[in-house]
C-alpha cells in the first residue's frame, strides 16, 4: 500500500520556496540540455534535409567539400554521358555543372565579414532540386550578372535583398529572386549562372557536379564506375549524405559540448535537489515514524521520497522545457568548420527533444533524492518518533 | 527598609493581531514588584501571563501603559536600546533551555559576556564561578546534546546569572523537566534569591514550582486576580 | 573572533548538506573558469599576431589565391621589409580527427615569424631539403614525432598522397604561440602541382607582409591594395590581427552562447546557494530569537548569515580557482585539435573570484534580512 500522492505533492507545496529553487536550478539544467538538442536538431534538419535522394554528388577524389573540389569539362563530360544518369524529357541528361566558391559578404550591422557559399549552377540545377522554391523575384537568366539568393542570406546580410546589389570578381551582381529552401543547407547560399560566375573567377574547370540517378537502385552501379574510371579522379555520394558528412565535424562540437556542459551543469542541479531531498526526510522524520508505526512499509517511504524527488525533477524540467521552447523564435547562425561557410539553422524543438529533456529531468530528480530517500526508509521507527 | 519599587507598571495594554482580528491580551495591568522579590505569575492557558513576563523583559513593546524596570521606562526605548538594556539587566531562562547547540556548556554560559568589554581571562573568571555554583563545572567542555534536560537547564541558569543581571525572567522553567530534574532547578532559583538576591519573575503553571517563590500573582484573561499569599516559605 | 567561530561551527553543523554545497560551488566555478577560457582561446590567433606583419588575401575571400607574380610587386612598396608566402594545405593525417593546421611557405616565412624558435642546424637541414617539414613542439609532443621521421598526409584540396621529412621542431617564443602546426616547402608544391595539375601552379594562397613601424602598417596596406585594384585578383590587406579576428567573427554567435551559458551555471549554483542558505536560517529561528533575546544586535546575526555563506563560497570558489591550472591542463589534453592554445588567464580567475563572491552576497541576503528581522517573540515560540 503506497502513500497518497497529495501528500507528496502538499509537502512540496508547504516548502514552496525551497521546491521553487530547488526545480528553478533544475529547470535551468534542462533549458541548456533542451537548447543544445534543439540546436542540434536544427543543424541536423539543415544538412540532412538538404538535397534529393536519388540526386547524387560528385566531386574529385579526396575532397571533402565543393570548395576543395575541382572537375575538368572533359571529365564533366564523361560523367554526364553515364547510362545511370536520368534522361530529361528534352533528351538532355539530368546532370548540373557547378562551380562553388566562397566569397566575403558583410552582415546586416556588423563590421565584420563572414565567408558565403556563391553557387554556380543553371536552371537544370535549380530543376534538380526541387525543395528550392523561388518565394519572391524570379530566377535569374543564363547568361547576366543576374543573382537568386536564399531566404537566409537575404533575411542577414547587407545588400543582399531583392534588388541589391553585390559587387565581387569585379563585376556587379543584381539579386532578383529570393528563394526558400525549406530550411535546408541551400537557404544559406548564392545562386548564379555556372559560365558567368567561372569567367568572373577565372576558373577553367567546375567544382562538382550535380546528378539525378535514372533509378534509386542504379547509386551502386553508378558510384562504382566513376570510382573505377581511369579518365577520372572523382568520387560520388548521394546528395543528401554528402551534406550531412560535411556537417559532421560541427555537429559534434555542438553535441561534446552542450552534453559535456549538461552534464556538468545536472551535478549542480542534483546537489541541489539532494540538499533539498535531505532536509526534507530531516523534517519530517516524526512523520515518517508515525506513517511506519501506522504500518506503511520501508518501501513505500522510499517510494514516496523517490516521487517526490521525481516531482521536483518534472517541475524543473516542464519549467526548463517551456524557456527552451522560446529558443524556437531565434535563429543561430556560424562558419561550418568543415566548409569555412556561413549556415545558418534554426532550433527545432521536436517531440524527441521534449521527451529527452523531461527524461533528464526525472533522472536528476531520481539520482538527487535516491541517498535521501534510502535514509528516509532505513529511520528506526522508534527513534523517530522520539524525535517528535 | 524602604525601597522604590523594582518593577513598576501602571495601565499596561497589550493586544495581538491575529488573521485581521485585534486579540486583546493584557488589560490595564498595575503592579510593582519590589527588588529581591521571586514571584511566580500563574494563570490559564491564554491569560497573557507569558506576555507580561516577555513586555517587562524587553522582548517585546506594550501598546499603552508605563513599564519601569530599575527605575528606567523601558517602554520609551527603541530596539537597540532594548537591546542593550537586556544585555545589561535581564538574565533569561526559557522552558526549552534554548542553548546554542554548536556551543559548549562553557560557550553557552560565556555568551552574554561576549557583549561586554571584559577580557578573555574575566570572562573564564565568571563564567567558570557560575557554572560551578550549578554544579556543572565538569560538564564546561559538553555539547548540550551531550546533556540531559535539567543538566541543559542549569547550565541555562548558568547563563542568566553571569553577566550579573538585576532581573532574572523564567518561562516556564520546569515544563520539559522530570521531577527531580525540576526539583533541583527550582532550589538553584531559590538559592539564587536567597543568597545572591536576584529579583525572580517567574512563569509557570505547575504549582510544585510556585509553592517556590514567595509570592503569587494570578492572571485571568488579561487581567489580575486577588492579590496573593505567600504560597511558600 | 568570536562570530568567526560561531560561522564555522554552524557550516559544519550538516557536514553533508555544507560539504554538498561546496562541492556543488567547486563544480560551478570551475566550469565558469573553463567556458571563460574556452572563449579565450577562439581568441589565440588574434592573441599571436603581430602589429608589424599584415595579410594580404584575394579580396573575394580566401577559397581565390593570388598570383605569384604580385610577390615582386609588395616587396617593393615603401615600409615593406619582407614578403612571404603561404599556402593552406588543408591536408589529413591517418584521419579526419587528427587535426592540425599545414603551411605550404616561402623560405623567408620563419623570418617573418621570430617567435617561432628553431635550432640554427634544424633550420639549415629543413632549407635543403625540399621535402622537408617543420614541426611545432605541441604538434611533436602530441603525436611523437621526432626530427628524421616520415610525415604523410592525404591531400583534399590537392589530392594525393604526400610525404614530408621532419626536419626541425619549433618553440613557441611564449605560451600564447600556436606550436601545434606544419610547415612546408611551397615551392615543392608548385613543382608538384606542375607536374599533375598545370593550372594551378604559380598560386599563392596569402602573402605576409613585413611592415617597418607598427604606425606605417595602416598605409602600407593601402598601398598594397591600391597597387592590384582593378587588376584581375584585387587584394585586400589587412593586420594579422584583423585577419584572425575575421575568424573568430565567424563564430561569434556559438562564442555568444558559451559566454551566456558561463553564467547559467553561477545562476545554477546561486539557486542551490540560496536554498541551503533560506533552510539553514529558517531552522535556526529560536537562536536567532535567543541570541536577540540575550542582547546581541540585528546585524550580528545577520553577520552570521553572510558568514556562513562567505565560507562556503570562499572555500569552493577558492579550491576551484586553485585547481584551474589542473583542471585547463587536462582539458587541453583532451581537446588539444580544437584550441591548441589553451591557457587561464588572471581576469579568469578574478572573474571566478567575484562570481563566488557574488553568489555568496546574494544567496545570504534574504535569509540574512529576515534572519536579523526574526520577531524574539515569535522566534522564541518555534522550536528549532
Amino acid at each position: 500500500m503506497g502513500i497518497p500522492l497529495s501528500y507528496i505533492i502538499r509537502n512540496l507545496w508547504t516548502r514552496r520556496l525551497t521546491t521553487a529553487l530547488t526545480a528553478g536550478g533544475l529547470a535551468l539544467v534542462v533549458f541548456v540540455f533542451a537548447t543544445v538538442l534543439m540546436l542540434d536538431a536544427g543543424l541536423k534538419r539543415t544538412l540532412v534535409t538538404t538535397g534529393e535522394f536519388d540526386n547524387v554528388v560528385v566531386i574529385r577524389k579526396g575532397s571533402e567539400t565543393e570548395i576543395q573540389s575541382g572537375i575538368a569539362r572533359d571529365q564533366a563530360r564523361v560523367v554526364e554521358t553515364h547510362a545511370a544518369v536520368a534522361i530529361g524529357g528534352d533528351g538532355q541528361p539530368l546532370a548540373s555543372k557547378e562551380t562553388v566558391v566562397l566569397i566575403s559578404l558583410l552582415r546586416r550591422g556588423d563590421s565584420r565579414p563572414s565567408n558565403v557559399v556563391i553557387r554556380g549552377t543553371s536552371p537544370m540545377g535549380i530543376a534538380l532540386r526541387p525543395q528550392v522554391q523561388i518565394r519572391t523575384g524570379r530566377a535569374f537568366r543564363p547568361g547576366t550578372s543576374e543573382i537568386i539568393v536564399g531566404s537566409s542570406i537575404a533575411e542577414r546580410f547587407d545588400a543582399a535583398a531583392l534588388g541589391g546589389r553585390l559587387h565581387f570578381a569585379q563585376r556587379e551582381w543584381t539579386v532578383v529572386g529570393v528563394f526558400d529552401a525549406q530550411g535546408s543547407g541551400f537557404d544559406s547560399e548564392v545562386w548564379g549562372d555556372v559560365e558567368q560566375l567561372m569567367q568572373s573567377f577565372r576558373r577553367t574547370g567546375y567544382s562538382s557536379m550535380v546528378v539525378r540517378l535514372a533509378s534509386s537502385d542504379v547509386f551502386e552501379r553508378f558510384r562504382a564506375d566513376i570510382d573505377a574510371d581511369p579518365r577520372l579522379a572523382n568520387e560520388s555520394k548521394r546528395e543528401q549524405t554528402f551534406y550531412s558528412d560535411q556537417s559532421k565535424a560541427l555537429s559534434t562540437f555542438i553535441n561534446v559540448l552542450g552534453l559535456t556542459l549538461s552534464i556538468i551543469f545536472s551535478i549542480g542541479a542534483m546537489i541541489g535537489a539532494m540538499i533539498t531531498m535531505y532536509a526534507s526526510v530531516a523534517n519530517r522524520v516524526g512523520e515518517i515514524g508515525t506513517l511506519r508505526a501506522l504500518g506503511f512499509r520501508r518501501r513505500a517511504v522510499l517510494s514516496a521520497f523517490l516521487v517526490e524527488a521525481m516531482l521536483l525533477g518534472l517541475v524543473g524540467g516542464a519549467a526548463g522545457l517551456a524557456l527552451a521552447s522560446l529558443m524556437q523564435y531565434a535563429s543561430f547562425s556560424t562558419m561550418n568548420f568543415q566548409t569555412f561557410a556561413d549556415l545558418s539553422f534554426q532550433f527545432i524543438l521536436t517531440p524527441a527533444v521534449a521527451v529527452q529533456a523531461l527524461v533528464f529531468a526525472l533522472v536528476m530528480g531520481l539520482v538527487g533524492g535516491f541517498l535521501p530517500a534510502i535514509r528516509a526508509s532505513r529511520l528506526n521507527i522508534v527513534e523517530a518518533l522520539r524525535a517528535m | 527598609m524602604s525601597t522604590a519599587p523594582f518593577i513598576e507598571i501602571r495601565h499596561l495594554s497589550k493586544a495581538y493581531q491575529r488573521g485581521g482580528q485585534t486579540v486583546p491580551v493584557l488589560n490595564d495591568i498595575n503592579l510593582d514588584v519590589m527588588p529581591g522579590e521571586f514571584t511566580a505569575l500563574m494563570g490559564p492557558s491564554g491569560s497573557g501571563k507569558s506576555t507580561l513576563l516577555n513586555l517587562i523583559a524587553g522582548i517585546d513593546k506594550p501598546d499603552s501603559g508605563m513599564l519601569r524596570v530599575g527605575g528606567l521606562d523601558i517602554s520609551q526605548l527603541d530596539e537597540s536600546e532594548l537591546a542593550d538594556w537586556r544585555a545589561n539587566h535581564i538574565g533569561f531562562i526559557f522552558q526549552f533551555y534554548n542553548l546554542m547547540p554548536v556551543l559548549t556548556a562553557f560557550e553557552n554560559v560565556e555568551l552574554p559576556l561576549m557583549l561586554t568589554r571584559l577580557t578573555r581571562a574575566e570572562r573564564r573568571e565568571r563564567v567558570e564561578l557560575t557554572l560551578s555554583m550549578v554544579g556543572l563545572e565538569d560538564r564546561a567542555t559538553h555539547y548540550p546534546s551531550e546533556l540531559s534536560g535539567g543538566q541543559q537547564q542549569r547550565v541555562a541558569i548558568a547563563r542568566a546569572i553571569v553577566a550579573d543581571p538585576s532581573l532574572i525572567v523564567a518561562d516556564e522553567p520546569t515544563g520539559d523537566l522530570d521531577r527531580v530534574s525540576a526539583g533541583d532547578v527550582l532550589a538553584l532559583l531559590r538559592r539564587l534569591n536567597s543568597e545572591l538576591g536576584k529579583t525572580i519573575l517567574m512563569v509557570t503553571h505547575d504549582m510544585q514550582a510556585a509553592k517556590s517563590a514567595r509570592r503569587l500573582i494570578q492572571l485571568e484573561k488579561g487581567e489580575l486576580g486577588a492579590p496573593a499569599s505567600e504560597p511558600g516559605a | 573572533m568570536f562570530v568567526l567561530k560561531l560561522i564555522a561551527r554552524n557550516a559544519l553543523r550538516h557536514k553533508l548538506r555544507t560539504g554538498l554545497t561546496i562541492l556543488g560551488l567547486l563544480v560551478a566555478v570551475t566550469a565558469y573558469g573553463l567556458l571563460q577560457t574556452v572563449v579565450d582561446a577562439w581568441y589565440a590567433g588574434a592573441q599571436a599576431a603581430s602589429s608589424t606583419r599584415l595579410i594580404t588575401r584575394n579580396s573575394i575571400s580566401l577559397v581565390f589565391p593570388l598570383p605569384l607574380n604580385y610577390e615582386a610587386r609588395i616587396r617593393s612598396i615603401e615600409g615593406v621589409t619582407a614578403v612571404a608566402r603561404s599556402n593552406w594545405f588543408g591536408g589529413i593525417y591517418q584521419n579526419p580527427k587528427n587535426f592540425f593546421a599545414q603551411f605550404a611557405v616561402s623560405p623567408n616565412y620563419l623570418d617573418l615569424y621570430p617567435e617561432f624558435v628553431l635550432p640554427e642546424a634544424q633550420r639549415q637541414a629543413w632549407l635543403r631539403d625540399r621535402k622537408g617539414c617543420l614541426i611545432g613542439r605541441q604538434l611533436a609532443d602530441v603525436y611523437g614525432f621526432k626530427v628524421g621521421d616520415v610525415l604523410p598526409l592525404r591531400g583534399t584540396i590537392f589530392p594525393g598522397t604526400w610525404e614530408f621529412v621532419v626536419r626541425g621542431i619549433f618553440e613557441g617564443s611564449d605560451e600564447t604561440k600556436i606550436t601545434r602546426q606544419m610547415m612546408f616547402h611551397w615551392d615543392y608544391l608548385n613543382e608538384t602541382l606542375r607536374k599533375s595539375a598545370k593550372q594551378r601552379v604559380d598560386q599563392v594562397g596569402i602573402y605576409i607582409v613585413g611592415v617597418q613601424t607598427t604606425e606605417g602598417a595602416p598605409s602600407v596596406a593601402r598601398a598594397i591594395d591600391a597597387t592590384f585594384r582593378n587588376s584581375l585578383a584585387e587584394t585586400l590587406t589587412e593586420s594579422e590581427q584583423a585577419f584572425q579576428l575575421g575568424f573568430v567573427a565567424m563564430s561569434n554567435e556559438i562564442i555568444a552562447a558559451i559566454r551566456i551559458v558561463s553564467y547559467v551555471v553561477i545562476a545554477i549554483i546561486l539557486a542551490v546557494m540560496a536554498n541551503t542558505m533560506a533552510m539553514s536560517a529558517r531552522e535556526r529561528v529560536a537562536e536567532y530569537a535567543t541570541l536577540k533575546a540575550l542582547g546581541f544586535p540585528p546585524r550580528f546575526i545577520a553577520m552570521l548569515v553572510f558568514g556562513e555563506s562567505a565560507v562556503i563560497c570562499a572555500i569552493g570558489g577558492g579550491v576551484a580557482i586553485a585547481a584551474m591550472p589542473y583542471v585547463a591542463a587536462g582539458f587541453k589534453h583532451f581537446a588539444g585539435e580544437y584550441f591548441p592554445v589553451f591557457e587561464v588567464s588572471t581576469l579568469t580567475l578574478a572573474l571566478q573570484a567575484a562570481c563566488a563572491t557574488m553568489v555568496a552576497v546574494a544567496a545570504a541576503i534574504v535569509p540574512a534580512v529576515s534572519a536579523a528581522r526574526t520577531r524574539i517573540v515569535q522566534g522564541l515560540r518555534a522550536i528549532g
